[in-house]
């Protein structure tokens, strides 16, 4: 099986996962939904409170948002993987001539273009209602990459989830247990200082906090400092602990 | 662009006439090199479950065989191995000549699948569904849709091609299931269970479709709980039970071989139920049994026993008795006895009707 042929089959497995998008919206106003709704929520709910302004508060939530979205989309990748594995369909693609590799390209192709979607929607939302760019065009550039960098790394984490567990309750709970320490005990929503000496500890070393630290920067103009080479850092860590993991445990169950 | 696969060759003359087979002709000659599918001592164990005890099994290409076995008997465990699924931990087995284990990539250019749980998209149409597989056999573009609208056609799907499989009928499913494991023209074709979960109406629609292949000369291994089902459609059965093969042959074979022949006889008069059971039961020295309705009366004839005799004598002692008969006579044992008498179990689910 050479390159060309499993790059076609991947490429071939990712247009039914967008085709899938086509037909079930609702299944792409999952993603879309939540973070409207957190944006809403914390904007106008908490935005006073912590900021004392909720314009404010706009500019410093809206990119640790969209890291948030991020987090949510690979949930969802990993609740299609889970259940293409366990039902029929899996078997399927096994049963034919096609590489190994191609069903878990084609759900890393389709997860894509809800990250792009997700982040590009949080950003539009928040400019709607008064988010404005800083940093330049570069820079703007500069944090979309930073965020693709996070989500493919993050991505292998829901691919091992999706791949390991026994049903969708499971990939939920997996997912939740890992989403909400990592984003709510991050400086998404609450600056670091803010918070209490114990928990600023963890919020600091965090990956969300690096990465929503950078993307704020730059998209804010703001002084990066650390956080774009530290966020850039943990991806790469993360991508080299999970990626070799989901394809080994994907390889022995599929 | 992926060649069509050549079926394995001499599969017209390797196929059994089951129309004229009697008890005394040999089973369908299984010396054609190579056989469609062909295993040899399958061991797979799950922990302390053991699921195939050194399984052999030889299809003669052009084939529809019956993979009978009650459940767990290691049927779809059978199938898994030989569509290059699972590995089994020891034995061989291979496809049109093509080895299971050292030339994956090759036996998946051979086979199709249709397993047990349907193996389609739901969030997409029943037409994508069968573009995908189409484009991911790499067929060029229009090619692939040609192919796609064919076989929508061929299974009577056309006018729900555009609609998503998750508004289609079970029995539209299994169809939709099965034109995605021919979209590749295989030799060979696993049917795991195909009919389970249907309404007899899809069933028939199934099995239709079974026949049209094996008319193509497609080679066909049916795995099924449904004695009717093998008995309908295959040239060939291995009865299966506790993961190996305790019998093989043409439906008939088996009748003949493995049950024993049984007399059938029902009184005209429900009342006399009791005396013409204790006359059989006295002549061929088996326990009489009825059937649910309780008026027809059968049993066993004994081993080796002439049935002409047994059947004069049945009659004679009938007529002395005063006992008038609506029907009587001697027949084969049927696939249900058969069951019973090789696996020891209770019957399988019976077909619905």
């Amino acid at each position: 099986m050479n390159a060309t042929r499993a790059a076609r089959h991947g490429v071939t497995l990712g247009w039914r996962n967008i085709a899938k998008f086509r037909h079930t919206p609702d299944q792409l106003l999952d993603i879309l939904l939540m973070p409207i709704t957190f944006v809403v929520m914390f904007v106008f709910l908490f935005g006073n409170a912590v900021s004392g302004d909720w314009h404010a508060y706009l500019r410093f939530v809206i990119p640790g948002i969209a890291v948030q979205a991020l987090m949510f989309a690979m949930l969802g990748g990993a609740l299609a993987l889970n259940a293409d594995m366990r039902e029929g369909i899996h078997d399927r693609f096994r049963s034919l001539p096609i590489a190994r590799s191609a069903p878990l390209v084609g759900h890393i192709l389709g997860d894509c273009l809800k990250y792009v979607l997700s982040v590009v929607l949080v950003f539009a939302f928040g400019a709607a209602l008064g988010f404005r760019f800083g940093g330049g065009a570069l820079a703007v550039a500069g944090a979309a990459g930073l965020l693709m960098a996070f989500a493919l790394a993050t991505c292998w984490i829901g691919v091992l989830i999706g791949v390991a567990a026994r049903n969708a309750e499971t990939v939920q709970a997996l997912s939740l247990v890992l989403i909400f320490p990592l984003t709510f005990g991050s400086n998404v929503f609450v600056p670091a200082e803010k918070l209490p000496g114990w928990l600023q500890a963890w919020v600091r070393i965090n990956p969300v906090s690096q990465v929503t630290d950078a993307v704020r920067a730059l998209t804010l103009g703001l002084p990066a400092g650390g956080s774009v080479p530290a966020s850039l850092l943990w991806s790469a860590g993360i991508a080299a602990v999970f990626a070799p993991a989901a394809v080994l445990l994907y390889r022995r169950r599929g | 662009m992926r060649a069509v696969p050549a079926p394995c060759a001499g599969r017209a003359s390797a196929r059994p006439d089951r129309g004229r087979m009697t008890s005394s002709q040999k089973p369908a000659p299984a010396s054609v090199p190579p056989g469609a599918i062909e295993a040899e001592g399958l061991v797979k164990r799950y922990g302390d479950t053991t699921a195939l005890a050194g399984l052999d099994l030889i299809v003669p290409p052009g084939n529809v065989w019956g993979l009978l076995g009650p459940n767990g008997a290691g049927k779809t465990t059978v199938v898994r191995i030989l569509s290059t699924l699972l590995r089994p931990d020891s034995g061989r087995a291979s496809i049109c000549g093509a080895d299971v284990l050292r030339r994956p990539g090759r036996v998946r250019e051979l086979i199709g699948l249709t397993g047990q749980f349907a193996a389609v998209d739901e969030a997409l149409t029943g037409f994508e569904n069968l573009l995908l597989v189409a484009r991911l056999l790499e067929l060029p573009g229009r090619r692939a849709r040609e192919r796609a609208g064919e076989l929508l056609d061929r299974f009577g799907l056309s006018e729900a091609g555009g609609r998503l499989v998750r508004t289609y009928s079970g029995g539209m499913r299994r169809r939709l299931d099965v034109a995605a494991s021919l979209l590749g023209t295989p030799s060979v074709l696993f049917l795991d269970e195909p009919t389970t979960g249907l309404d007899p109406r899809s069933r028939g629609d199934v099995w239709d479709l079974v026949r049209g292949l094996a008319a193509d000369g497609t080679t066909v291994l049916l795995t099924t709980q449904y004695l009717e089902e093998a008995d309908r459609l295959s040239h060939g059965i291995s009865v299966i039970d506790h993961g190996r093969v305790v019998e093989t042959g043409t439906p008939a074979q088996l009748k003949a071989r493995v049950g024993r022949q049984t007399i059938e006889l029902r009184p005209v008069d429900r009342g006399r139920v009791d005396d013409a059971e204790e006359i059989v039961a006295h002549v061929t020295g088996a326990a009489a049994v009825r059937d649910r309705e309780g008026w027809l009366v059968s049993a066993a004839l004994p081993v080796g026993g002439r049935a002409g005799a047994v059947l004069a004598e049945v009659a004679a002692r009938l007529e002395t008795a005063g006992i008038e008969v609506a029907e009587i006579g001697v027949r084969l044992a049927t696939l249900d006895e058969v069951f019973l008498a090789l696996t020891g179990h209770d019957e399988p689910v019976e077909a619905g009707r």
